[in-house]
């Protein structure tokens, strides 16, 4: 074994272990591409979350019952907590939290785009829930096994909790479903809005998408995007026949030979947009975040007054 | 029940009539459900993502006790009313929560100033109706003390460093003292209902709170660096359904589900 170091480059060595499944830890040496890949990742997948917040926060003061509301409230809650978790992990890679939401501020650092479509009905709680927390799992299962152990980790536990809250939107799609007319077609116009947006989020095509062959290699990835995509259909169409309901793609289809459903192109100009920045809600959701952030700017302020206050004084008595 | 057998009362105090009771239990339950709803306004809006966090916690804190009351306050109804139709189906003038909790969250300054305001009271009367005759209301305290504990731990320290932390923190809560102080009598002024349930010892005597209550307030007015604010003309009149017009729009957002399609199950 030190031998073979000797004649191991860092890189090497380094991607001996990934494929070796070992895990890398803070301390480890590794590429700095490496090191900027996971910074972006995981700081995108901790904005997601605190912009995520925005969406469902919209209905918990108007959720139609107490429970609805209590359930709702702890699930926006469970979103902050994924975020602290998030980005101390990041924090791990050598980035301050400072730095990750100046750079979430300024536009440089993107969050997933799904959260810049408007929530309209009730029935989105059930579609957040169902669909967009749906395809999240399928999206962070893998990264339970990713090589960075302070993020597989972190996903472990979040992992828990989405699939806690994928229950709960389907159950909200259920009750609607079983319940009045009304009900039921608000959950199908909520569905016809989702739907798209949801594939989506696993990004562009595979051809499209430039990272994934690296970061498949390096284990931070472990399914490409139409792979993806591909389950999430497999997964959601059934579903939604359970429910009564119509996805609203025409050539969704079961192939008998590949024992995969068939489904229609998505609107890749609508997704180029709403990533560039021009989705229904981009800009109150960002602006949402700075004003909250900027606004705040005078209690982090006083919190760090007085904590020096004390300290002073503390060191004054001993 | 059968009408042979003769009632075996509960405890060595006279239980209070289910029409003194429910009204008061009705009191508890929209002050928590207002109060969490004001908080939860906060929702992904915070100062910093920590404090988002306790506040969606405290919010739901808030709510689960504000639902074990409706709850207790359908039973003793007894009309087969349910937590959502006390929730969602009354009006503003059918509220019975104090003003103080209906006011608008304002700056964190204020939302602060506020919730010690109220956790403050909120606590001690937990802990006395916890070893109070009701075994209802005591069961409810029992969990809920713990958990208000917290939230006045968490008040107190935040008035402590926005009193002795900036300049421009100390004025935002002079503000808030300025706009709120008027509000937190009515918390420690029996309304009838209060004054029948303390005459037959299911609620505590308020005067004996106040003790406690202006002993924690002088505690952490005095580690704020900020001096007591003089006693103002207390406004009262939530707890008897005159509120401020802030509460109509609080409940109309509340309310809008229920209201749009009525007697549907979500």
């Amino acid at each position: 074994m030190e031998t073979l170091e000797k004649v191991l480059t860092p890189e090497e060595q380094f991607q001996a272990r990934i494929d070796a499944d070992i895990r890398i830890e803070p301390k480890d040496w590794m590429p700095d591409a490496y090191r900027k890949t996971l910074i972006r990742q995981i700081s995108q997948h901790a904005h997601s979350e605190l912009v995520g917040m925005l969406p469902e926060g919209n209905w918990i003061t108007r959720a139609p019952s107490l429970k609805r509301k209590s359930i709702l409230l702890a699930k926006v809650q469970d979103e902050a907590g994924h975020g602290l978790y998030l980005y101390s992990a990041a924090e791990t890679l050598g980035t301050t939290r400072d730095q990750m939401l100046a750079d979430l501020h300024s536009g440089k650092a993107k969050y997933s785009s799904i959260f810049n479509y408007p929530t309209l009905s009730w029935a989105d709680m059930g579609c957040v829930g169902w669909l967009v927390d749906g395809a999240a799992i399928l999206n962070q299962v893998p990264l339970c096994r990713t090589s960075y152990g302070p993020y597989a980790r972190a996903m472990v536990r979040v992992c828990k909790e989405e699939s806690f809250h994928q229950r709960q939107g389907f159950e909200v799609m259920q009750t609607l479903c079983e319940g009045a007319p009304v009900q039921k077609e608000m959950a199908q116009e909520a569905l016809n809005r989702w739907w798209w947006p949801t594939l989506m989020m696993f990004g562009p095509k595979d051809a499209d998408s430039p990272n994934t062959a690296q970061s498949m290699n390096w284990r931070i990835k472990r399914f490409t995007n139409d792979e993806l995509r591909q389950k999430f259909v497999d997964m959601m169409v059934p579903q939604a026949e359970f429910l009564g309901l119509t996805v609203p793609d025409e050539k969704v289809k079961w192939n008998e030979e590949r024992q995969a459903y068939d489904f229609g192109e998505v609107n890749w100009d609508e997704f180029w947009a709403v990533v560039k920045g021009n989705g229904l809600c981009n800009h109150e959701r960002l602006q949402a975040r700075v004003d909250a952030h900027e606004e705040g700017a005078w209690v982090r302020e006083a919190a760090n007054a007085h904590a020096a206050k004390r300290a002073a004084r503390e060191a004054v008595a001993a | 029940m059968s009408a042979t057998l003769p009632e075996t009362p509960a405890t060595s105090v006279p239980a209070a009539a289910p029409n003194q009771l429910f009204p008061f239990v009705l009191q508890l339950a929209d002050t928590s459900l207002i109060l969490a709803h004001r908080l939860s306004e906060w929702c992904g809006h915070g100062p910093v993502l920590e404090q988002d966090l306790a506040m969606a916690n405290i919010a739901l804190d808030m709510l689960g006790e504000a639902r074990s009351y409706y709850q207790y306050a359908a039973e003793l109804e007894g009309q087969g009313r349910t937590e959502d139709d006390l929730a969602y189906l009354r009006s503003a003038v059918e509220y019975r929560n104090p003003l103080l909790v209906e006011q608008p969250n304002g700056d964190f300054a204020h939302t602060i100033l506020r919730q010690f305001l109220f956790d403050n009271f909120h606590y001690h009367l937990l802990r006395k109706l916890k070893d109070g005759p009701n075994a209802q209301l005591a069961a409810i305290a029992e969990k809920s003390v713990k958990e208000a504990a917290y939230h006045l731990k968490w008040s107190s320290e935040w008035v402590i460093r926005l009193g002795d932390g900036t300049d421009e923190s100390r004025k935002r809560l002079d503000k808030a003292i300025a706009t709120l102080w008027r509000f937190g009598s009515e918390l420690t002024t029996p309304t009838a209902t209060e004054t029948a349930l303390q005459e037959i010892g299911v609620l505590p005597d308020y005067a004996a709170l106040l003790t406690e209550m202006q002993a924690h307030t002088e505690h952490v007015f005095a580690e704020a660096t900020v001096p007591l604010p003089a006693p103002v003309f207390a406004q009262l009149g939530g707890k008897t359904g005159r509120h401020t017009e802030h509460l109509g729009y609080l409940l109309s957002e509340l309310q809008y589900m229920q209201r749009t399609y009525p007697g549907l199950t979500w």
